[in-house]
This record gives C-alpha cells, structure tokens and sequence, in this order.
C-alpha cells in the first residue's frame, strides 16, 4: 500500500470488481460523473410520479386505485434511496433540488410526455418501467457501493410496477374494441419514446467509453436497447397488438430484431426542455417544493421546542 | 422560523433495521428528519413498505464514526497470520464425534 499511489489502488479496485465506497479516495471526475448521474436518476423517479399521479384519482377500479398509488409510492422511495446514495458523495439534497428546479440537472426526457388515457398507466408500466428495468438490473453490479445497492433495492420493487402495467395492457386488449383500439393507441404513443429511454446511440455518446473504464456502466445504449426491443417484441405478440414500426423485423442471421430510425432530433428537442410536459413537470416540482416550505420549517421549529421542553424537564428533575 | 434565518436542511440520519427473521439490525440507507420520532416514522414509510423489518434503529449520521479505508492494511494486519483461529485449522481423526 505504501508503494502504489492512490490511483493504483482504487484501478485496482475496479479491476478486481472491488465496490468503491464513500470514504474511499476516488477520482475527481468519477465524484463529479457519479453524482450527475445518481443525482439525475433520483430526479427522474421524483418526477416520474407526476404522469402516474395524474390517473390515481380516475382508476376505473378500487384494486387499480390502490395498485396505482402503491406504485406511485414506490417511485418516491426510489428517488429517497437514489438521493441518499448521492449525498454519501459530498453534495447536499438542498443542491440537487436546486440543480433540478433552476434546470441544471436533467432528468429522463420519457417523463416530459403526457399520459393523455388509462391505457397510458399500462403502456407505462410495461414500456416505460420495463426499459428501465433493462437499464437498472447491470447497475446492480456498478462499481461505487452506495448506488450498486440502492439498485438493488429498486429492481426487488420495479418488478411489480411492470406486471401491473402489462396486466393493463392484457386486461385491455382482451376487452371490448374501445378498449383495445386505447391500448394499440398508448403503445403507438409509448414506444419510440420508450426506446429514446436508452440514451443516444454509441456512436454518439461521448461519456459511455469512460463511464465503461470505470465499471459505472456495464453495458451500452445500443446493446441495452436492443435487448429491450428483442424482449418486448414477443410480449407485444402475447397482446395481439402490433409495434408501430413498419421497419421491425426479426433478423435470422443477426440472432436479433431490426427496427426502425429513431428521431433522434425529436430526442435531443425533448432533452432541451422543448418536450409537451417539461415546463409543466418542472413548475409542479417547484411549487411542491416552495409549498412545502413552512412544513420543512414547522417540524425543525417543532423539534428544537420539543428538545428544549425535556431539557428543561431533566434540569428541575 | 423567521425570514432572516437561514432555510436549515433536516438532519442526515442513517437506517438500521433488523428483519422479522434477522439477529441483527442492517444498514438500510439514510434518509432527512426533523427529529428521531419523524426519523423513526419516515424509515417506515421509506425501508419497511413490505414488510422488511421488525426493529428500526435511526442514529444521526454526524454520530457515526467509521474506520479510515485507508489505514485497512494495517489496521487489519494482526488478524491475518492466524490461521489458527479456524476450526479447520485442526487435524482431528474422523472417529471423533460430537466437535
């Protein structure tokens, strides 16, 4: 240890799948990148329960309301466990919200679209949930402790959120012809998003190849997505619906599904704020926030009280 | 709180909770509260919503003290020539029963 310079050591970790952890020394541009990304994850499970939040009140079913809710709830545990695992890195949760609300920091662009029927709440549980699972499952084994096991935990909890979502969707499109034309009209809607959710191709994404070096990331856009694609093919078969994408087709040579160009121009359009909900989302986020504010306030005046009454009880005591 | 204040963050608490068929209480994350009953309460809704633990211990994060990773190999250094410690260490006949 004497010998080998700090940089060495914490290679070494990442050689021997070693987990880096808070008190570790670790490179400044690792903090920096581990932060943006954990930071922005958890941004994106806290804003990612406004589209779901938008149904809870129009469930069409007590079972689906409580479902829904629980679901929703979850998407805030997720973000507290996300939160919590970027503040072991040096930055505070008051930063990262103002990082969210002033527009510096980003969350998932799938979240600035709106959920305009029910058959959103599947679409949503199976595309959107479901790619995110495909995301998050190699994070599991990512090199910096505090985010491998805070992912952990998520991907126990987001399989209940796909099989909800899908069973919508099945649900719906065993139904009447109302109900399965909303469900080939939320998957129509759903779909080319949802493969946006893997992030740019490789060729055009600049921090993938250090992200890789550094064991944060296991696999790439491309492979990841598809991957979802090979998967959720079939299960669009189970439905009897049809992905919208005249170009998809199974490809016996390449073992894999070829589908469509993505417009990556309405991505990056999406990413920069021009989406139909990013203005909405952020306004939401920020008055939550502002709202809250004398709750924050009530509780820490709250305790202090409570802290002086039993310091004074124990005096006279 | 008065406007002049500065807006104070709640403190940091770290998570333990030992689960219904556990013998001791594990990390389960950090979360912000007010106070050690809201702690108590929040760690509920956050770490137990299905039914994951029994016992929940809240500790302010400023109260606890780690071990440096830095000093590991030195500090660890005497645990490692003693070998002996292991039951396996130990070349016993296989009639023996019962140890």
């Amino acid at each position: 240890m004497t010998v080998h310079s700090f940089q060495e050591h914490f290679d070494r970790k990442i050689d021997d799948e070693v987990n880096i952890e808070p008190r570790d020394w670790m490179p400044d541009d690792y903090r920096k990148t581990l932060i943006r990304q954990i930071s922005q994850h958890a941004h994106s499970e806290i804003v990612g329960m406004l589209p779901e939040g938008n149904w809870i009140t129009r469930a069409p079913s007590l079972r689906r309301k409580a479902v829904l809710l629980a679901k929703v709830q979850d998407e805030a545990g997720h973000g507290l466990y996300l939160y919590s695992a970027a503040e072991t890195l040096g930055i505070s949760r008051d930063e990262m919200l103002d990082q969210l609300h002033s527009g510096k920091a980003k969350y998932s662009s799938i979240f600035n679209y709106p959920t305009l029927t029910w058959a959103d709440m599947g679409a949503i549980g199976w595309l959107v949930d479901g790619a995110a699972i495909m995301n998050q499952v190699p994070l599991c084994r990512t090199s910096y402790g505090p985010y491998a096991r805070a992912m952990v935990r998520i991907c126990k909890e987001e399989s209940f959120h796909q099989r909800q979502g899908f069973e919508i969707m099945l649900t719906l499109s065993k139904g009447t012809e109302v109900q399965k034309k909303m469900a080939q009209d939320a998957l129509n809607r759903w779909w080319w998003p949802s493969l946006m959710m893997f992030g740019p191709p490789d060729d055009n994404s600049p921090h993938t190849a250090q992200s890789m070096r550094w064991r944060i990331k296991r696999f790439t856009n491309d492979e990841l997505r598809q991957k979802f694609v090979d998967v959720t093919v079939e299960q669009t078969n189970i439905l009897g619906l049809t992905v919208p994408d005249k170009d998809l087709k199974w490809n016996e040579e390449r073992g894999h599904y070829d589908f469509g160009v993505i417009n990556w121009d309405e991505f990056w359009n999406v990413v920069k704020g021009n989406g139909p909900c990013n203005k909405e989302r952020l306004e939401t986020r920020k008055k939550a926030w502002e709202d809250g504010t004398w709750v924050r306030d009530a509780a820490l005046a709250y305790a202090e009280k409570r802290k002086a009454r039993t310091a004074a009880q124990n005096a006279a005591a | 709180m008065s406007k002049n204040q500065p807006r104070h963050e709640w403190p940091l608490w770290e998570v333990f909770i030992r689960s219904k068929a556990g013998l001791d209480h594990k990390h389960a994350g950090s979360l912000h509260a007010a106070d050690a009953q809201m702690a108590i309460e929040n760690a509920r809704d956050v770490y137990t919503r299905r039914m994951e633990g029994v016992s929940i211990w809240v500790v302010e994060s400023k109260y606890i003290h780690a071990s440096d990773p830095g000093e590991a190999a030195s500090l660890y250094e005497p645990a490692q020539d003693k070998i002996y410690r292991h039951p396996t260490f130990y070349n016993l006949p296989d009639e023996l029963k019962h140890m």
